[in-house]
């Protein structure tokens, strides 16, 4: 589903992705785990499109299209989600208005028909009792002044409305006790689809716990160190990332 | 010098010039080389439905500065009227001149509002409201300034407040080659004012919102929160000015301006000003230009809202909290939906 080639991204002056390699197939999680600064949220922004990271050379195939030609909205559209380490804010836009506005934008995009407001009430309300997010939180400014779990739950209930094929977490235990891990790793695992991947970036094995992964990749010097099954996260848990961070130096 | 002193007298010298400092971002000297002739006559019987159509149970035009209203609109004490009240420009290349009187007597309620609707083109317009509340009284003002994008258009108002009054304003401008919205207010004793602007300007257009308060009087209130957009050549000004008198113990006045620059070449200009000359008061003031943040705006473009649609989204958000302070609700939604139809026509 993802073919990622010989990756290179540069942020301002600075190359982070140095060459990366990767292949992702349907219906796999694939964990990329690494150190602080090994590039690990260079690679889910590049593959965003996030203004500012610039591929400088390589490519990511996506269902057989160009992913590193389209605008960020472009990839939504198609069903690239990326789960933010740090969900945005948005003072004044109230939780609903946003998440309505932004399935339409996708289903516009996919020439598809909006989503009326009756029916698009039922699916934000039915997908939010199963995360257990309270609806009237739906109804105040987006993120503003939930808690880090909350935040995170959000992130969950658009990944179950808008139901994308590709889904990128980027940190997504950061900042969680283990309750709300729990609750976040039920979400994400309900969305395990023979359709659908995920690409699970991660500094800790723990959330690994939680969301069983085919495959585990290290990233090291900005590109892949090295790759195994769900053991190899175990492994760096025990010993760490520095066999890898010197070979990469 | 005054823009209703220069129409009035045909005299050129008379238009507000940079040389004086309240106009020094608004120079209108150097745009005016003559004063144009009088505004003719309009046909008041093709007048279109003004943005405030629905809501109000009294209608007050003046087209082109003639108007059927004679003397002030009275609201007696006690009495809850809404009125409409329109200033239609009709005129190309001419000039003209509004004047009207505004007497709220005590516990009285006025629901005002007031549009400015431009349908020439470089024309010169002034338009000047005195307004008088009882003790108790309250207004309610919500005015959209919509002039044509060619015209020069000063509209200023004094206001006095009995005690107890209460004087709530709410401007929504887009701007025009130059357009100036004036308030100066005079405090009474526990008087409350709220003074909110929005202003969304692209193309060449200008708007400067002026005010002065004057806390005279112990234990008055003023809150005032202006947002603005600027985009393309735009300009925006606001200039806030707040005294508080030696003696008007108990004044709380606080005053907020933000502005958003849409694009490289837009500029806002702010000065807000307290003088305080009494010693138990609490003032302060909020100021800040900047542009839209990119990760927010990000953030939207990844789940899905095209990069224009986004922006929007964060600017409507952005004014949305001064148009949420609107009370009357049938006002607001006309409010809202001015604001959404100018930020999407600019994206």
């Amino acid at each position: 589903m993802l073919s990622i080639n010989d990756l290179h991204v540069r942020v301002g002056e600075a190359e982070i992705i140095k060459g990366l390699s990767l292949e992702l197939p349907a219906g796999e999680v694939h964990a990329v785990m690494g150190p602080n600064g090994a590039g690990k949220s260079t690679l889910a922004y590049a593959l965003a499109g996030r203004p500012g990271y610039e591929i400088t050379h390589g490519s990511a195939i996506y269902d057989g299209e160009d992913l590193l030609a389209l605008a960020p909205e472009e990839r939504a559209a198609r069903g690239v989600f990326l789960s933010f380490q740090y969900p945005l804010e948005l003072p004044g836009v109230p939780g609903l208005t946003f998440l309505r506005t932004a399935l339409n934008a996708q289903r516009k995009a996919r020439g598809e028909d909006e989503v009326s407001a009756p029916e698009f009430l039922r699916l934000a309300r039915s997908n939010a009792e199963a995360l257990r997010i309270d609806f009237d939180m739906l109804r105040r400014p987006l993120n503003v002044g939930f808690s880090g779990g909350e935040k995170k739950r959000m992130e969950i209930l658009q990944m179950a409305l808008f139901a994308p094929r590709l889904l990128i977490l980027d940190e997504t235990d950061s900042g969680l006790d283990i309750d709300a891990l729990k609750v976040v790793a039920q979400g994400v695992n309900g969305m395990r689809a023979n359709e659908r991947a995920m690409l699970v970036i991660t500094h800790y094995q723990r959330l690994l716990d939680y969301i069983r992964p085919d495959r585990v990749h290290v990233l090291a010097g900005g590109r892949i160190a090295a790759s195994g099954g769900p053991e190899l996260a175990h492994e760096l848990e025990r010993e760490g990332y520095d066999k890898y961070s010197k070979a990469a130096a | 010098m005054s823009l209703a002193r220069a129409i009035e007298t045909g005299d050129v010298a008379e238009v507000p010039s940079r040389r004086d400092e309240d106009w020094r971002w608004t120079d209108l000297a150097g745009l005016v080389r003559a004063i144009p002739p009088r505004s003719p006559e309009a046909d008041a019987a093709i007048l279109s439905d003004g943005p405030f159509a629905d809501g109000a149970d009294f209608e007050i035009v003046f087209l082109n500065g003639r108007s059927r209203q004679v003397g002030p609109v009275r609201v007696d004490a006690g009495e809850r009227r809404t009125v409409a009240l329109r200033f239609v420009s009709r005129a190309t290349a001419t000039a003209h001149l509004s004047e009207l009187a505004i007497e709220v007597a005590p516990r009285g309620v006025l629901v005002l509002l007031e549009s400015y609707e431009g349908e020439g083109r470089s024309y010169l317009a002034d338009a000047q409201i005195a307004i008088r509340l009882g003790e108790g009284a309250r207004i309610e003002r919500i005015v959209i300034v919509d002039e044509a994008a060619d015209a020069i258009a000063v509209s200023t108002a004094e206001v006095d407040l009995g005690a107890r009054a209460r004087f709530a304003q709410t401007v929504l401008s887009r701007g025009a080659r130059r357009q100036r919205f004036e308030t100066h207010i005079r405090h009474g004793e526990h008087a409350e004012v709220r003074l909110d602007g929005v202003y969304l300007l692209d193309g060449d257009r200008r708007a400067d919102l002026t005010s002065e308060v004057l806390h005279g009087h112990p234990n008055a209130v003023t809150v005032q929160l202006t947002k603005g957009c600027v985009r393309d050549q735009a300009r925006g000004v606001f200039q806030g000015r707040i005294i508080v008198a030696r003696g008007a113990d108990g004044a709380d006045a606080r005053m907020g301006h933000h502005a958003l620059i849409l694009s490289g070449r837009a500029e806002v200009d702010a000065k807000p000003e307290l003088e305080i000359y009494a010693d138990d008061v609490a003032c302060s003031h909020g100021n800040t230009v900047g542009a839209l943040d990119e990760e927010t705006l990000f953030y939207l473009r990844q789940r899905g809202l095209p990069d224009a649609e986004a922006r929007a989204v964060l600017t409507e958000a952005f004014v949305g909290e001064v148009v949420d302070r609107i009370e009357h609700e049938a006002a607001r939604d006309v409010a809202r939906a001015w604001v959404t139809a100018h930020l999407r026509v600019q994206a």
